[in-house]
């Protein structure tokens, strides 16, 4: 029971890493269906950037902050930098962009920063809470970790259901050429959920990497499991990215926990199929079709 | 007049690809008048609508809204240069609700103050719509939906309306009332309106003047009057 409890709640706290990745991938998919191969490496830049914020100034937060609006401009520019020039074209050549972009960017991070691992600061304690003397398997960075994402997402939320900003988006996302037959700027539209897939990726950097380590490749499998979770919640659905980030944290903390923690990737690419196999639309996804 | 047109069509050429269907399309509407926009299944109407709101990129000639050149803009621009255009099949955003949907049209207008008075217009005009604004689009019919998507159209203000079959699919007494909306729109509103019609009767009726398109050529051009009047025009182009 103890350990269920630790299991669950420990799964929640690294599941709500997956959902940030998840919801970074939703928010490029949404507006413009790529699937942005190169999520992993921008979250992977913008914590080396915070990494060096930290170094210099000695805050955390200082490097929290310049992390966050790093992952925004990266997005941005990448977007309209590289991104932008496909579009019109193939589908492939949106997956060759992005995948070419996480080769760049992890070569970038090597060349600049060198191939070593480092470690990277706990923004709170990481020692386990406790419940009178019940162990219950998560540190207080955890429960920060949580919500921190889940903040966002919520903010996010909002902005998407009660600005105009965000009604251009989710218009984008559900009817490009209807939003722009009425005045929308879709290439700005776009730009900025790149941004904001930059913004999240770049919190999922900083929050997982304090459990890790800081390396050049360091988020591949994060992005991966982050993947996953998109594709349970359907790729479509912020709402879905959240609950499926959480879903599979969950499961492959049990199946850690129970089955054994080495194999826990493995696990998730078998969550992956699964789901694929069963409900290739996700669990969350609001269109019948998906539409390319 | 041309000089006095609120939009003016000179030997407009698009096409797609390799094709061409516009041939030197001509045409000049008035303020506050209807052009009904005819011919036959392929003879180019929605092409022509697409190329003035800059869907399709023209080839050649010029299209000047209150004298400015619009073309080969870009359609979110020529959006906010005033031309609204209600394409054909719709484009209701069934995923966002009645009010998203009209609020995306208002977008462009500057201020909030401008936004919520043109959407309390909307709801005067339309009370059908302002009684399930918190609905999902998706849930209209389709003559509904028709009345949505010109209402949305009108939350930008445009001054020129582009109109594609809103009676496609409808049923005979939505027929009428969109009809007679158009109408209301040039007359109380000053409206210049294209309204392209396989429906040529019902569209000859509320017209003030009509364009009937044969493979992308103009083969008549006429008030809608004369256009009703000719026997001739009618069996080989218009089919009543
Ligand atoms: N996207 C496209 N690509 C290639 N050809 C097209 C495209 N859209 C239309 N056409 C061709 O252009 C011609 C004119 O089509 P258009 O849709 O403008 O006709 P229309 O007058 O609106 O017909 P309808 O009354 O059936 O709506 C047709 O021959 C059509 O096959
Ligand atoms: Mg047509």
């Amino acid at each position: 029971m103890q350990e269920f409890l630790e299991f669950t709640l420990g799964g929640i706290a690294t599941g709500m890493i997956y959902a940030a990745i998840a919801l970074s991938l939703v928010l490029i998919w949404r507006g413009t269906r790529i699937l942005n191969y190169s999520q992993g490496g921008m979250a992977m830049f913008t914590t080396y950037v915070a990494w060096l914020v930290i170094q210099h100034t000695g805050s955390y937060w200082a490097g929290f902050a310049v992390a966050l609006a790093a992952g925004l401009v990266l997005g941005s520019v990448l977007e309209f930098a590289v991104v932008r020039p496909t579009e019109n074209k193939a589908p492939l050549n949106a997956v060759i962009v992005t995948i070419g972009l996480l080769i760049l960017l992890e070569g970038l991070a090597g060349i600049i920063y060198g191939g070593q691992y480092r470690s990277f600061p706990a923004a709170f304690s990481i020692k386990g809470l406790k419940a009178g003397s019940v162990g219950l398997g998560i540190s207080p960075n955890d429960v920060f970790t949580a919500a921190a994402v889940l903040g966002a997402a919520v903010i996010l939320a909002l902005v998407f259901r009660y600005t105009s900003v965000g009604l251009r988006l989710r218009a984008t996302a559900f009817a490009p050429a209807v939003a722009r037959l009425l005045g929308v700027r879709i290439g700005r539209v776009l730009t900025l959920g790149w941004a904001l897939a930059g913004l999240f990726g770049a919190l999922a950097g900083v929050l997982v990497t304090s459990s890790t380590f800081l390396y050049p490749n360091s988020m591949d499998s994060i992005f991966v499991l982050g993947f996953t979770a998109a594709v349970i919640g359907g790729l479509d659905s912020p709402v879905g990215a959240v609950v499926g980030g959480i879903v599979l944290g969950v499961v492959l903390s049990y199946a850690g926990g129970y089955l054994g923690s080495n194999l826990v990737l493995v696990y998730g690419l078998a969550a992956l199929v699964l789901v694929l196999m069963i409900r290739p639309t996700g669990l969350f996804s609001s269109g019948v079709t998906r539409r390319v | 007049m041309p000089d006095a047109a609120a939009l003016t069509i000179e030997d407009l050429v698009a096409g797609y690809g390799q094709v061409t269907v516009l041939q030197e399309v001509t045409l000049a509407a008035r303020p506050g008048t209807i052009t009904a926009v005819l011919g036959a299944n392929g003879a180019g109407k929605t092409t022509l609508l697409r190329t003035i709101s800059g869907l399709v990129k023209p080839r050649a000639g010029r299209i000047l809204v209150d004298g400015i050149d619009l073309a080969r803009r870009r359609p979110e621009d020529i959006t906010r240069a005033g031309v609204a255009h209600v394409p054909e099949g719709q484009g209701v955003v069934t995923e966002l609700t009645i009010e998203e949907n009209l609020r995306l049209g208002g977008l462009i207008r500057s201020g909030g103050a401008a936004r919520s008075a043109a959407l309390a217009d909307a709801y005067q005009r339309f009370p059908l719509l302002a009684e399930r604004k918190r609905r999902l689009a998706g849930t209209l019919s389709g003559g509904e939906r028709q009345i949505l998507v010109i209402a949305r159209a009108l939350m930008a203000a445009p001054r020129v309306l582009l109109l594609d079959e809103p009676s496609l699919g409808l049923a005979p007494r939505m027929v009428t009332q969109v009809m007679d909306l158009v109408r209301r729109l040039r007359d109380d509103a000053g409206l210049t309106v294209l309204l392209v019609e396989q429906n040529a009767r019902s569209a000859l009726a509320i017209a003030d003047h009509g364009l009937v398109l044969n493979l992308g050529k103009v083969v008549a051009a006429a008030d809608a009057a004369t256009l009703s009047a000719d026997v001739a025009l009618r069996r080989h182009y218009l089919g009543f």
